[in-house]
């Protein structure tokens, strides 16, 4: 039955949630090899975690494939899992986002280094890849927090986490002293953090 | 030592380059306060990525879901080795024995594990994957071992494959460290120094380095506080040159 059960739209990614708790109950009972739990979390949370990969590689197949990779890992690693020490939906995340990062900078060919300062423009006008999500209100709670932020903090958050760029490149971009932005990433995601009240979900 | 602190936001997000991320990793082992900060932004980031969420093509589900017809979950880490346990949960006990064995394992994709290994070394949430890493390594075809004895007693054991880059200690006979300290694990690295490898608070039970074992010129193994220490506080008790690494991917 869990198998055939309908695919939910959007559901917000809180870890203290009703949602994130049947996500890792989801992943407990894949830890016991039940693929029906497991294609039921892939099916809640593949749209985030195909849309960053594909935002961060900026190339669909090479998103799908790294999506596939992650998802792989979270099957054989869903048992390690704890969700007293954060939701199931960023563990996910987490690993989808190193492999993308991983690939974008082993890849990393002369021609992203190069391309890298066009990006600016893009990492400001966030919505350009993301219309698809414009419904959710959990996006729309985002943006809206995003926008809150100083302009660099937002850029500097963006370009490392939507971008995959390091710290260093981040400064360098935004021409920044090196080492500024290492603090804006972190002044950034700790006012996200608070906008959101993403600190009583991550208490453990 | 704020410094190192302000690379939390970066780490969790993965904006630190390689040599900082093992860096931070390490300080991450001594620092709850970045513990926990960095799992507070990592949840952060997940809402932030719903900005960007895509459905996948069809296509994506089938392969998943076929795939993971083939793979084994793996079992839980029953005895994490790399979070720092509480040394003075068995003050004064001599560990005369070794605690556990190693079982023979022949893992049926020993290539797709160690990848996995990889990406998970210190997601703060999601356990450690050392136990299977450490007989990774001790059963690697170019593991090199070196015994060290211990002044207090017994002696340690390191295994390096240069291959996996990755070490793994352990004693036979060590005693427990005194209660408030605990024994720390170094690794020497070209132009760092001394780097810490992680805590090591039960020395007879194997533990896998943190940190890269193919550069590495020594190990060592040192009593620190029970924190851990960022620089060596004290005389290593075993001290272990390593060959330089003749794989030729050491250092790439």
């Amino acid at each position: 039955m869990t198998y055939l059960r309908s695919v939910p739209a959007d559901p917000p990614p809180e870890g203290g949630g009703s949602v994130g708790a049947h996500l890792a109950e989801l992943l407990k009972r894949a830890s016991l090899g039940d693929e029906g739990a497991f294609a039921e979390w892939y099916d809640a949370t593949s749209a985030r975690a195909f849309g960053l990969a594909v935002r961060v590689l900026r190339d669909r197949a090479q998103a799908e494939e790294v999506t596939q990779e992650a998802y792989l890992e979270c099957w054989r690693h869903a048992a390690r899992f704890d969700p007293a020490k954060g939701s199931a939906i960023s563990w996910l995340l987490t690993i989808v986002h190193r492999k993308a990062v991983d690939r974008v900078r082993s890849a990393e060919a002369s021609s992203r280094r190069d391309e890298a300062y066009s990006h600016k423009e893009q990492t400001v006008d966030h919505d350009s890849t993301a219309e698809a999500a414009s419904a959710s209100l959990e996006a729309k709670r985002v943006r809206a927090a995003l926008s809150d932020l100083t302009l660099k903090q937002r850029q500097a958050v963006e370009l490392a986490f939507l971008g995959g760029y390091t710290h260093t490149e981040v400064a360098r971009m935004l021409d920044l002293p090196i080492g500024t932005a290492k603090t804006r990433i972190r002044d950034g995601l700790i006012r996200l953090r608070d906008a959101l009240g993403v600190g009583e979900v991550a208490q453990a | 030592m704020s410094d190192i602190h302000a690379l939390s936001g970066a780490y969790a997000v993965d904006a630190l380059d390689d040599e900082e991320r093992s860096q931070f990793e390490r300080h991450l082992e001594v620092c709850p306060e970045c513990r926990a900060e960095v799992r507070s932004f990592s949840e952060t980031a997940a809402l932030v990525a719903e900005t960007s969420s895509e459905t996948p093509p069809p296509s994506l589900r089938d392969s998943v879901l076929s795939g993971i017809g083939s793979i084994r979950p793996l079992p839980p880490v029953t005895a994490p080795t790399t979070t720092p346990a509480d040394p003075a949960s068995a003050p004064g006990t001599v560990h005369t024995l070794r605690r556990r064995t190693f079982p023979l394992l022949v893992a049926a994709s020993v290539a797709l594990i160690l990848l996995a290994v990889g990406t998970f070394a210190w997601h703060p949430w999601s356990g450690s994957s050392t136990t299977n890493l450490a007989d990774q390594i001790m059963q690697a075809p170019d593991a090199v071992r070196v015994t060290e004895p211990v002044p207090g007693g017994g002696k340690l054991t390191i295994v390096r494959s240069a291959s996996l880059k990755r070490a793994v200690m352990v004693g036979s006979d060590v005693p427990a460290p005194k209660p408030g300290t605990t024994y720390q694990m170094w690794l020497q690295q070209p132009g760092l120094g001394m780097v810490s490898a992680g805590l090591m608070p039960d020395a007879d039970q194997p533990t896998v380095l943190a940190g890269d074992a193919a550069t590495a010129q020594a190990a060592a193994v040192s009593v620190e506080p029970e924190t851990g220490s960022a620089q060596p506080t004290s005389d290593p008790i075993a001290l272990f040159p390593l060959p330089t690494s003749t794989t030729g991917n050491g250092t790439t």
